[in-house]
């Protein structure tokens, strides 16, 4: 194996390491913020895909150029999400773990089910995109547009992101409420408020990655199981509930994602990041990064 | 304490009073069974009677699930691994090696638990989500694996050879379902008699505490890891076996039909819906989720995809929100109301 | 072995991260007597019954039960050696039946259900909880769960009996019930061990009283020593002052 295809590999890893950290981050933030796993998360992601799909073909931009729209059309399923759906599942008296993951997981099923009665099962993709197929030669190899785009968009939204929590007051809040969200209603903070947001934003960084995704991406009602469990194998290897490691996670799943297609036959390169996963959490139940 | 073994008189009321209920809830379930029995007297055509024979599979693999998930708490969501298992077990050791169908479902079985108690070691020091997670992670590996194992068919999959009617390899004429509805309704009163006995037992009480809570019941003397690892390897044990009948059933088996993750999803539903931890959650569960999801999905058709998913997904998220503990329990009269 | 202590604490601590929660406490309590741990809030007293009772391992230091070290043994097995407790903040099975729950406790030493379910019916009637049997525990009164986690632990057939903050949330009425019920256990034969933050309602149940202060030794003795203890008095009106 020449030094080239050494840092191809590296190289294209990482792009998709910076992708698999934005689909996770969402889940992450709403983890940290309330202790819930949103098993509906795939879900999210396929829906941004569709979104994407729809807007390209009634305005005729650009994903690219209507990730902000996309992001919108997320924020709002999301913070739907939250106040259907999860905010009564909180108020469960019996069987509360249960509820939770079942009230995500009904709410996925239904997802996948409306998008399979509009959308049909068919296999889509976004047509025409500016940047879709290219690529471009940097210091001897060759990187694909479309993913050193998304890569370039996930650093930026990780860059917003932490400017958000530590900039701004709805990130005090934010982080406030992630530390004890019993207390924080004694200093005038509606938590109600701020995990509606939180859903809202966790769901918004995810549709900014099936922006994204949809450049590249062929799209179907199915489509974002196989992504969710990505982002479950990476929040819990960044640890739960930690928005810095689930970027440090994303980037390794990436990489080792990529040694493992190298290695091995296509139909297996999943294994190398499960098999990480679970010497991890073996190893140290709370992840690498996990923030306690 | 002195108290010993004493009995008072209440207590001795108390006592007959509580075998009277186990032996009115034993003369319920063998009504239940009865009744089921007699359903292919009525019910004759052959696509319905798949309908009660996978009602009453997914009857027997939620009571499977239940007994892990509903009874001793741990949500798992992996248990197509165990199915797949089982379905593997048998198939391979009855197409490669001649072994008995039968054999070959104890056999699977035994390697389920096996499985389940090797992963319990170490997936039963995480807590909530964090187990959930790891099992979805591990089952769909084991997906990913059998899908490149090409001894055992890979993505192929393997079929059964044809054989004329035998109750040795489990195998009929297509137009004749009535052996499969016995063997599934066998293996359902299996898993429901099972449940019923060990609910009342230590393990019973023991899971039900675990998940209650773990810190109370650990200061009590339950030894949490001990019935955690117990209910996970009996709870493998029936999943496994629920997966061999199905390969006999259906005569083909590959990866995704299987060990794909909806299954672990599907072994979950009922329960929830019937009732978490329950006795008779999951065949309630069972009997409303799978002929429903049948039929819409055979009436409607083409014109419909997506219906069965969204009538099935919204029963399980308002009873998960609404009623918790299941609509089973809409049949259970509460003695003691809140005030 | 009737002789030793059926508890002796040897210099137990616990830190949490830099947080000294317990600090070097030494104490014995002899068979058959009630012992009142007693100290402000944040002295650290639920912490030592949970050292006692084996829920955390301690940093530094000894405890024996019965005479053996049983420093390393987990919960469970304390609970088999006759080491019974109960919570600051109730943990009943809230899903389980009344009875149930007490029969969880029963299994420890009747590991036939049966006998354990008798054993259990037992023990309610004798926390006079046989009314409540057969309701969710989740749907008891606050007074009435605290009784259960008594009749739980009683069930256990304890030597050793750790009350924590049992009377915290009751009317007088209802304390006074709860006095009674503790005399009831300790008539059995059983020693207590009982934290509590109302001086009032401990000092005249108890033979014995020791004093936690930030995590360490303050006073013990008497029920009167105690109260007329200066770094008592002052400690508790300081608390007082400060929760008002």
């Amino acid at each position: 194996m020449t030094l080239q295809s050494i840092v191809q590999i590296l190289a294209s890893g990482l792009l998709m390491g910076l992708i698999y950290a934005l689909i996770a981050v969402g889940l992450s933030l709403i983890f940290g913020l309330m202790d819930v796993v949103n098993f509906a998360h795939g879900e999210f992601l396929m829906l941004a895909m569709y979104a994407s799909f729809g807007l390209v073909a009634l305005t005729a931009l650009d994903p690219i150029v209507l990730m902000p729209v996309i992001a919108a059309v997320l924020f709002t399923v999301g913070a739907l999400a939250y106040v259907g759906v999860v905010r009564l599942a909180m108020r469960a008296r019996a069987n509360l773990g249960m509820v939770q993951i079942f009230a995500t997981f009904g709410l996925a099923i239904v997802i996948r089910g409306v998008s399979q009665l509009l959308f049909t099962p068919d296999y889509r993709n976004v047509p025409n995109v500016w940047l879709g197929g290219r690529t471009i030669p940097v210091g001897g190899i060759y990187l694909p547009v479309p993913q050193l785009a998304g890569g370039l968009v996930s650093i930026l939204a990780f860059l917003g992101l932490w400017l958000l929590i530590t900039r701004t007051d709805f990130g005090k809040a934010l982080e406030a409420t992630r530390e004890d969200a019993g207390a924080v209603a004694l200093v005038g903070i509606d938590k109600n408020r701020v995990f509606t947001i939180g859903w809202g934003l966790g769901a918004a960084l995810v549709g900014i990655a099936g922006a994204i995704l949809s450049i590249f991406y062929y799209i179907h009602p199915d489509v974002g199981l196989p992504f969710a469990l990505i982002a479950y194998v990476t929040v819990a290897l960044g640890g739960f509930g930690s928005v810095f490691g689930a970027l440090a996670a994303g980037l390794l799943v990436g990489l080792v994602e990529a040694m493992t297609a190298t290695i091995l036959p296509p139909s297996l390169k999943s294994i190398g990041i499960y098999g990480l996963y679970l010497l991890v959490v073996f190893v140290r139940p709370r992840g690498l990064f996990g923030s306690l | 304490m002195a108290t010993g073994l004493a009995i008072p008189q209440s207590g001795k009321d108390a006592a007959s009073a509580f075998d009277r209920k186990r032996r009115l809830k034993l003369l319920t379930g063998l009504a239940v069974a009865a009744a089921v029995a007699c359903l292919p007297l009525v019910v004759t055509d052959v696509y319905a009677q798949n309908i009660i024979i996978l009602t009453l599979l997914y009857a027997a693999l939620s009571q499977s699930w239940n007994i892990l998930g509903g009874y001793c708490g741990q949500i798992s969501l992996g248990h197509a691994l165990y199915f797949g298992t089982g379905a593997y077990a048998t198939t391979i050791l009855y197409t490669k090696f001649g072994v008995l169908p039968w054999f070959g479902m104890i056999v699977g079985g035994v390697v389920a638990a096996a499985i389940a108690l090797a992963l319990g070691y170490q997936l039963f020091r995480l807590a909530g989500h964090y187990f959930s997670i790891a099992t979805i992670v591990i089952a769909e590996a084991g997906l990913v694996l059998v899908n490149n194992w090409d001894w055992a068919g890979a993505a192929t999959g393997i079929q059964w050879p044809f054989v004329p009617d035998s109750w040795a390899v489990l195998q009929f004429n297509p137009r004749n379902k009535l052996p499969y509805i016995y063997i599934a309704l066998a293996f359902a009163s299996i898993t429901w008699l099972t449940t019923f006995s060990i609910e009342t037992s230590r393990w019973g009480y023991w899971w039900r505490a675990v998940k209650d809570n773990a810190d109370a019941a650990e200061s009590l003397g339950v030894m949490i890891f001990k019935s955690k690892m117990a209910a996970a390897a009996i709870s493998a044990f029936f999943t496994a076996i629920g997966g061999a009948f199905f390969a006999a059933f259906v005569q083909y088996i590959d990866p995704e039909s299987v060990m794909n993750f909806q299954l672990s999803l599907l072994m979950a539903l009922p329960a929830v819906l019937g009732g978490i931890g329950t006795l008779w959650g999951p065949a309630v569960g069972a009997a409303i989720l799978i002929p429903l999801t049948q039929v819409t999905r055979s009436y409607l058709g083409g014109s419909g995809q997506g219906i069965d998913l969204i009538v099935y997904g919204l029963l399980v998220m308002v009873v998960a929100l609404a009623k918790p503990e299941g609509l089973s329990s809409l049949f259970t009269s509460r003695k003691a109301p809140r005030a | 072995m009737s002789g030793t202590p059926l508890l002796q604490v040897q210099n137990v601590s616990r830190r949490f991260g830099g947080l000294v929660a317990v600090g070097d406490v030494t104490l014995e309590v002899g068979r058959g007597e009630i012992l009142g741990l007693i100290g402000p809030n944040g002295a650290g007293k639920s912490t030592l019954f949970g050292l006692i009772a084996g829920a955390l391992p301690p940093s530094s230091g000894r405890i024996l039960f019965d005479g053996h070290d049983v420093t390393s043994l987990p919960a469970p097995e304390r609970c088999r050696r006759g080491i019974a407790r109960t919570y600051q903040v109730v943990k009943s099975f809230d899903s389980m039946s009344v009875l149930d729950n007490v029969v969880v406790g029963a299994l420890v030493r009747y590991p036939r259900a049966a006998q354990a379910r008798a054993k259990a019916l037992d023990v309610i009637e004798f926390a006079g909880l046989s009314h409540r049997a057969t309701a969710p525990a989740g749907e008891l009164t606050p007074p009435e769960k605290r009784r259960l986690e008594v009749a739980r632990a009683i069930a256990t057939e304890p030597k050793l009996l750790l009350l924590d903050e049992v009377m915290t949330g009751l009317t007088p009425a209802e304390a006074a019930r709860g006095v009674d019920l503790v005399r009831k256990v300790r008539e059995t034969g059983v020693t207590v061990l009982m934290v509590e933050h109302v001086m009032e309602i401990v000092m005249p149940l108890v033979d014995r009283a020791f004093v936690l202060h930030l995590g360490r030794e303050l006073a013990h003795g008497s029920a009167q020593e105690v109260a007329r203890n200066e770094a008592v008095i002052s400690a508790y009106l300081g608390d007082r002052r400060r929760a008002s």
